[in-house]
């Protein structure tokens, strides 16, 4: 008898009547909530949504204003569109690739020391922050360059007897922007590490695995995420980089960015350059979408496992 | 990047100066040129002169080039009432329409070489591109013409010429095939091109600013450069051991415009109209190496004749250089550019 009670009451036949109310209410919260969101998606939509639409718009329009593909068909007309862009990509690589060689070791000592330690070092990390981009880069140009600081010593050392090319060079630009790019590796990087649980190091050293084996299998996978959002981070920031490559490159390195600047004094309309924009902006979701579907599912992976 | 954030603070100023009343007194105007020594120099030589003549205050402000000039006037925000451009920006904003009409019953043209008196711009200096070697390396026996700057086997060395200027690398270019000085306009592009083709596996900078060239040949980073002649006059003011001359030079005129729309159009007329007359134009080359436009400058006794030597436009200089044709560009800067580019960017 209770229970055929339970049923008249609580659900109906099947447990459909309560069921519509908790969706209504659902719906009226979700509702609620997006009331509240309003004012910030209004935002996103007036300051980053309507101008990049303008900006693709923009690309759309030849130089007499006519509407037309031949900003885009240009990039596959003249071959140093597609050069540049594949220099822009190479840049990014190896920028990313000598700030996880050099960050990934910083951020590992940096958690492993005191707190106090670390914080004091951690500003070293962020000191050059506040440093001009401008000033810093060109502190390299004086120290790579020909006569610059590096080939003097070799050169009175007796190391070499030819100077280095350093500077204005694609090397050149891979120092200054890695030294630029460094910060955001190390602090994702460092504070993931942070969180990483000692006691599943402790666990794995009870259990017999040597040091090494435990950094292997322990600690490395779950510092993963971290350095995948570093490296998502330098990698995109890299790719729209200006000051650096224009200063250290020496005309011979150029970057997308360079190129869009070049491209929007030559050509009397804005599409010209505007187009060049879109197709950054198109590639750069691209990578993000695949670096999400490769390092997220990964990193999503290590930490259900954990 | 600088650039850039330029052009981003303008289009907000911009949008901040069309919604803002216009409160200018009607005897202000605002000139835009390129800053740095060289504004310092038009402001004592132009600037101050002309607002003391005329009664006038004048502001000033810098400009990026015919980009900020195309912002203003198809964002309908014009805020400069006369801006500096190089001669064939000038030439192209004048195709697209960007500058109002000069009225040259104000403006006295006479003196001013008549490839740079047009309908809606008007010549008000000159630079030259020259050639500049270090005497640390090479003595007084450096590359004095193009030509020897090409010859890589005689003058080894590390080079650098202009990468952002595909017009005077060009130019240098022509020069560098043995063409002769009144022969290289209407310029032979695609025979200069393969002369560029021949020397960029020996150049190890393309320069894309003043600055940069100036710290390349300064710091020994080249051995041997196209310059700027104000850039190449100050390393040589500093003592840095370089040696230059106008031998081959490519004469580049800078010019002033009014654009579309500015609201001080009459003011701005008669202002230029000093700018360009003889007695303010020799005082130009008092504060700075860039000559004046108008030759009549030289006639007028201010300029010291020990100081005429030295001056790019004196009439004993342009006979050795190369007058780059500012209308050949506005017909053929993007299809010679992007060649270029294709050629060097890779």
């Amino acid at each position: 008898m209770q229970s055929a009670r339970l049923g008249d009451f609580g659900a109906g036949q099947d447990g459909t009547l309560n069921a519509t109310a908790l969706r209504a209410d659902a719906r009226r919260e979700s509702f609620g909530l997006l009331a509240l969101l309003s004012p910030g998606l209004l935002l996103v939509f007036t300051v980053i949504i309507i101008p990049i639409g303008w900006l693709f718009w923009l690309s759309l329009f030849d130089e007499g204003g006519a509407f037309s593909a031949a900003n885009y068909a240009r990039f596959f007309e003249q071959a140093s569109y597609i050069r540049t862009f594949i220099t822009t990509f190479k840049v990014a690589f190896f920028v990313t690739g000598a700030c996880v060689l050099l960050g990934y070791p910083l951020a590992y000592m940096l958690s492993q020391l005191p707190r106090r330690v670390a914080s004091i070092c951690l500003i070293f990390v962020i000191l050059p922050f506040w440093t001009s981009v401008l000033v810093r880069t060109y502190a390299w140009l004086v120290i790579l360059q020909r006569k610059g600081l590096i080939n003097s010593w070799l050169i009175d050392l007796g190391v070499i007897s030819q100077p280095l090319s350093l500077a204005n060079n694609f090397a050149g630009v891979v120092i200054g922007m890695t030294h630029i790019m460094l910060p955001f590796l190390v602090l994702p990087l460092y504070a993931s590490m942070k969180t990483i649980d000692t006691d599943c190091l402790r666990a794995g050293m009870n259990l017999g695995a040597s040091p090494a084996a435990t950094f292997r299998q322990i600690f490395f996978p779950l510092s993963l995420p971290g350095l995948a959002s570093g490296v998502v981070i330098v990698f995109v920031l890299c790719l729209g980089f200006f000051v650096t490559p224009a200063l250290m490159g020496g005309g011979k390195v150029i970057m997308w960015a360079m190129r869009m600047e070049q491209t929007t004094s030559l050509y009397s309309n804005w599409g010209a350059g505007a187009a060049l924009g879109v197709v950054l902006l198109a590639v750069t979701l691209a990578l993000l979408g695949l670096f999400q579907w490769l390092l997220g599912a990964r990193a999503t992976g290590v930490w259900s496992s954990r | 990047m600088t650039r850039i954030s330029c052009i981003h603070s303008l289009a907000l100023a911009g949008l901040l100066a069309s919604t803002a009343v216009p409160a200018l007194a009607a005897d202000t105007i605002t000139v835009a040129s390129w800053g740095g020594t060289y504004q310092e120099a038009q402001t004592k030589a132009f600037f101050k002169p002309t607002a003391d003549a005329l009664g006038i205050t004048i502001k000033e402000d810098t400009t990026n080039g015919l980009d900020d000039v195309r912002l203003q006037v198809t964002g309908n925000a014009v805020k400069w009432d006369i801006t500096e451009l190089g001669a064939d920006e000038c030439a192209r904003g004048s195709k697209e329409g960007l500058f109002e009409k000069l009225d040259y019953s104000v403006i006295d043209k006479s003196g001013i070489n008549p490839k740079l008196v047009h309908d809606d711009w008007v010549g008000i200096s000159y630079t030259s591109v020259v050639l500049i070697y270090r005497t640390d390396v090479f003595g007084d026996k450096g590359p004095k013409t193009w030509a020897d700057f090409w010859n890589v086997d005689k003058f080894p060395g590390r080079r650098a010429l202009s990468g952002a200027q595909a017009t005077e690398t060009l130019s240098v270019a022509a020069l560098a095939e043995g063409i002769p000085i009144d022969k290289v306009y209407p310029v032979d592009i695609d025979g200069a091109l393969k002369s560029v083709d021949k020397i960029r596996g020996h150049v190890d900078a393309w320069w894309t600013s003043g600055a940069q060239a100036m710290q390349l040949v300064k710091d020994g980073e080249v051995d041997m450069a196209s310059i700027w002649n104000g850039r190449a006059g100050t390393l040589k003011k500093e003592g840095a051991p370089v040696s230059f001359s106008f031998d081959q030079g490519v004469l580049t005129a800078d010019c002033m415009v009014i654009p579309k729309g500015s609201k001080n159009k009459d003011i701005a007329m008669k202002a230029l109209a000093k700018f360009v007359s003889p007695d303010l134009q020799a005082n130009l080359p008092l504060y700075v190496d860039n000559g004046p436009a108008n030759e009549k400058a030289f006639e007028t006794g201010k300029i010291p004749p020990e100081r005429i030597k030295d001056i790019n436009s004196s009439p004993e200089n342009v006979k050795k250089q190369v007058l780059q044709d500012p209308e050949f560009w506005r017909d053929t800067l993007v299809e010679a550019t992007e060649k270029f580019n294709n050629l060097v960017q890779q």
